[in-house]
């Protein structure tokens, strides 16, 4: 293609949003509350995780003026404790947990699966309750007092030392557990059992397989967290002693019980994201994904590899010697399924026909950030330097590399990138490269300097710190300023569009999956008749050919018609 | 629009399943194809389900084993202090409880209407008379001072001759206080384990009581065997838990 971008998009003169759709389908507040379609719950999802993103964020924006200057000044240290708990769990178990698989991973399964929803729609409806029973809880710790304990609940702090609101939130933590094990059980059954015909294994798109492996790790590593969960509960309330050392309980087994949930819980959040990057590399490279089956089984691999090495988060705990290196060993193995998806990405790329719509630039920034998030991870993998490095700042720039320079960005990308198909209108493409931008700079001024931070030596989760670190604080804090905007961008843009935008078509990327052959926003059947797949994923070659055979003909019905007038 | 990338072959009867020929039943929710492919997809999300429910007891389960491996002599002694009569009448009422449920959903396969809410019934009162059994044990418990956390006594350990109904059986030797008091994390693993299986047990006779009056409104017998299948799988579940938790609290070692 000639010009710099795919875009096609109808007559903006006479095209129309379709009358019918899943939005228009029935009016009022009930018929979204009760519904059973896996649009509209995407939607309340959306909503819902969007809140407590800005929440969440809110206190990152504390966090980040309290460390402004050395001294503890705006807020009391238990404040700041409880500020960064309440940060921690808010965006782990309210936003990155939920985030792609039960906004885009909702919305888009079934359709990319050519079923008409998933294949327990009151158990996806159940699920988003709990969602926001476990968020109203959190929100009632935050304004009861709020907790600090750290979101990782360690014992013997959380069962002994502290008074503040553990229980309140960990029944919240309990709640939204389920919502994510009902989330991940019915894309597990969905996967199998509604796939269209010709849908086979190795047709689906990789965003599919992404799905099916973090779905595995919600339905397997959720209740272990929902029984240690239930433990610390007994042990405050009673005091049973099961983490108690005093009464021969041992603390440790906390942290592996916490930890074998909490360690597959990144790659919960990172797959999915994962699967969002393979799309639109893959679309806006206008080629198949380098290496497909390498890409999905690399999934399963990070999956199954990510339940044998929760004990790297405990090498600074007195577990054995021979414990850490067997864990760090293991770690180390997580790092090959994570290279082959970046080096598929890379090769996808090359000799592509590559343009730069929002998506892909989010995706760019995806593939930097987690590339440096996940090297880094080696260092903190590695049992050596991990004892050196873990408690301080070089793991805080860690883990927001990966999740918020990975997770975050492939959220974003994806939101771009199915906006067309949700609402049925563009967002303005202008603003929101400036706005992806803007989250790159941003990022990288706050977390950067953080990995400098670490490595000298400052510790994570103290309100005050020695003077000489004052440089790169403020760095890191005029940095999350400006990510800060970088966030609140979409959030005006895609408001604005929802009236203002182009219309967007069936197509606006000329993409092949199945949910780009529907209308947008899609009916609520999704498909008026069950579609049959009767090629690969991503077959880019054969639509290019397509293509241009249909734009030779429209051409010529042009010159029919202009001779005819 | 969509023509130029038409991919997607609109083909109304092509699901390989027969479809659209007869009438729909009630029961066929809109987003399935066939019967089949609903109670497939139902069965697999129940076997889901319950491979959660493993993971969730498997903490449990953990815990029982490390802390089992370290105060071994205190997790012998402590199992003394369980009534195996009791125990041991239990496992039989839940494994006849298990095959009342199967039968019942052998009588809903056959459209055996009474035979269904019959079985349903004897299901429901077994689960009933295990849960009056274990409030009996868990009185003695409260009797014998063995609740952790509230008020836990080890002198049944310390000086096994202040129990003489225990100490007639097992002639168990005074135990030093350090170990005596790592007693209390078996009875707390023993009330954690039994408890949690008991509120499974709780939730399966709630949902039972619904389905006995579904079943004489004849719910189950129309052909549709989805939902008692599923729910036979979770109380057969609930039983296996037990067959596990029988023997490694009351049973294993308690002779030595």
């Amino acid at each position: 293609m000639s010009t710099n971008t795919i875009v096609s998009l109808p007559d903006q003169s006479t095209a129309r949003i379709p009358k019918t759709n899943f939005i228009t389908k029935e009016n009022g507040l009930l018929s979204w509350l009760l519904t059973g379609d896996h649009k509209r719950i995407a939607i309340l999802y959306l909503i819902s995780i969007t809140f407590f993103f800005f929440i969440g964020g809110a206190l990152a924006g504390l966090i980040r003026l309290e460390l402004l200057t050395p001294q503890s000044d705006l807020m009391a240290t238990d404040t700041y404790n409880k500020v960064f708990t309440m940060h921690g769990v808010v965006m782990i178990f309210l936003f990155l947990v939920p985030s792609v698989p039960a906004t885009l991973g909702n919305f888009l399964i079934p359709i990319m699966l050519g079923a008409k929803d998933l294949a327990l729609p009151k158990i996806n409806l159940l699920s988003w309750y709990l969602y926001v029973v476990g968020g109203i809880l959190v929100l009632y710790t935050m304004i009861s007092g709020g907790v600090d304990t750290g979101w990782t609940f360690t014992t013997p702090l959380s069962t002994h030392y502290v008074n503040t609101n553990v229980m309140s939130t960990g029944l919240a933590v309990f709640i939204a557990g389920f919502s994510s094990i009902f989330t991940g059980l019915n894309f597990i059954v969905t996967i199998h059992k509604m796939r269209c015909p010709g849908m086979t294994w190795f047709r689906m798109p990789l965003f599919v397989w992404a799905h099916y492996a973090a779905s595995i790790l919600m339905v397997l590593g959720t209740p272990v967290l929902a029984i240690a969960i239930v433990l610390v509960a007994l042990e405050r309330t009673v005091g049973i002693g099961v983490f108690d050392p005093t009464k021969g309980g041992d603390p440790l087994l906390f942290q592996h019980l916490f930890w074998f949930y909490s360690h597959p819980a990144v790659y919960i959040m990172i797959l999915p994201g994962m699967g969002v990057i393979s799309e639109v590399i893959s679309t806006f490279s206008r080629k198949r994904v380098f290496g497909y089956t390498a890409v999905a089984f690399s999934s399963v691999a990070i999956a199954v590899f990510g339940f044998f090495v929760w004990a790297h988060h405990m090498f600074i705990m007195g577990i054995s010697n021979y414990a850490m290196l067997v864990f760090s060993l293991l770690t180390m193995l997580v790092a090959v399924p994570s290279a082959i998806k970046i080096f598929n990405w890379t090769f996808t790329l090359y000799k592509g026909s590559i343009t730069f719509e929002t998506p892909m630039l989010y995706a760019f920034g995806f593939m930097g950030l987690f590339t440096i998030g996940g090297l880094t991870g080696v260092f903190l993998g590695t049992s050596g330097t991990d004892i050196h490095l873990t408690e301080t700042y070089f793991i805080v720039a860690h883990f927001h590399f990966v999740m918020v320079g990975g997770m975050l960005m492939a959220f974003l990308a994806g939101i771009h990138f199915w906006w067309p198909k949700i609402t049925g209108r563009m967002y303005p493409e202008k603003i929101s490269q400036l706005a992806a931008v803007v989250t790159f700079i941003g990022f990288n001024f706050t977390f950067f300097p953080q990995f400098i931070l670490g490595t000298l030596g400052m510790p994570r989760r103290y309100a005050a710190y020695p003077p000489e670190f004052q440089v790169l604080n403020v760095f890191s804090t005029a940095g999350a300023t400006i990510l800060g905007v970088g966030y609140l961008l979409p959030v005006l843009y895609l408001t604005w569009s929802l009236k203002y935008g182009e219309i967007a078509g069936n197509n606006p990327w000329q993409a092949t999956g199945l949910e780009w052959q529907i209308q947008s926003p899609p009916l609520t059947e999704n498909f008026t008749t069950i579609p049959i797949m009767d090629h690969e994923a991503y077959d880019y070659e054969w639509l290019e050919n397509q293509t241009l055979t249909n734009q030779n003909l429209e051409n010529q019905k042009a010159k029919e018609v202009a001779s005819v007038g | 629009m969509s023509d130029s990338t038409a991919t997607v072959n609109g083909a109304p009867e092509a699901h390989g399943i027969p479809h659209g020929h007869e009438e729909h039943p009630a029961y066929l929710r809109h987003h399935f194809a066939s019967v089949e492919q609903q109670a497939d997809t139902t069965n697999f999300a129940m076997w889901l389900f319950l491979l959660t429910e493993i993971m969730f007891f498997g903490g449990l389960f953990t815990a029982y084993l490390i802390y089992r491996n370290w105060y071994y002599p205190a997790f012998v002694a402590a199992s003394h202090q369980l009534n195996i009569f009791w125990g041991t009448a239990n496992t039989g009422v839940l494994i006849s409880s298990s095959f009342t449920m199967a039968m019942g959903v052998w009588c809903a396969e056959t459209r055996r209407k009474s035979g269904l809410v019959l079985c349903l019934v004897l299901t429901f009162v077994l689960g009933l008379v295990f849960l009056g059994i274990k409030t009996i044990e868990y009185s003695e418990k409260v009797e014998k001072h063995h609740v952790p956390g509230f008020h836990y006594s080890v002198q049944a350990f310390t000086n096994p001759a202040s129990d003489p109904e225990t100490y007639k059986e097992y002639k168990d030797k005074p135990m030093p206080l350090d170990m005596a008091r790592h007693t209390e994390l078996y009875f707390f693993l023993y009330f954690a384990m039994t408890g949690m299986h008991a509120l499974h047990m709780i939730i399966g006779i709630a949902i039972l009581g619904f389905m006995i009056f579904r079943a004489r409104a004849g719910a189950y017998t129309t052909g549709h065997v989805t939902f008692v299948e599923n729910f036979g799988l979770y109380w057969h579940f609930v039983d296996i838990v037990w067959i596990f938790l029988f023997p490694l609290l009351y049973l294993i070692s308690r002779h030595q």
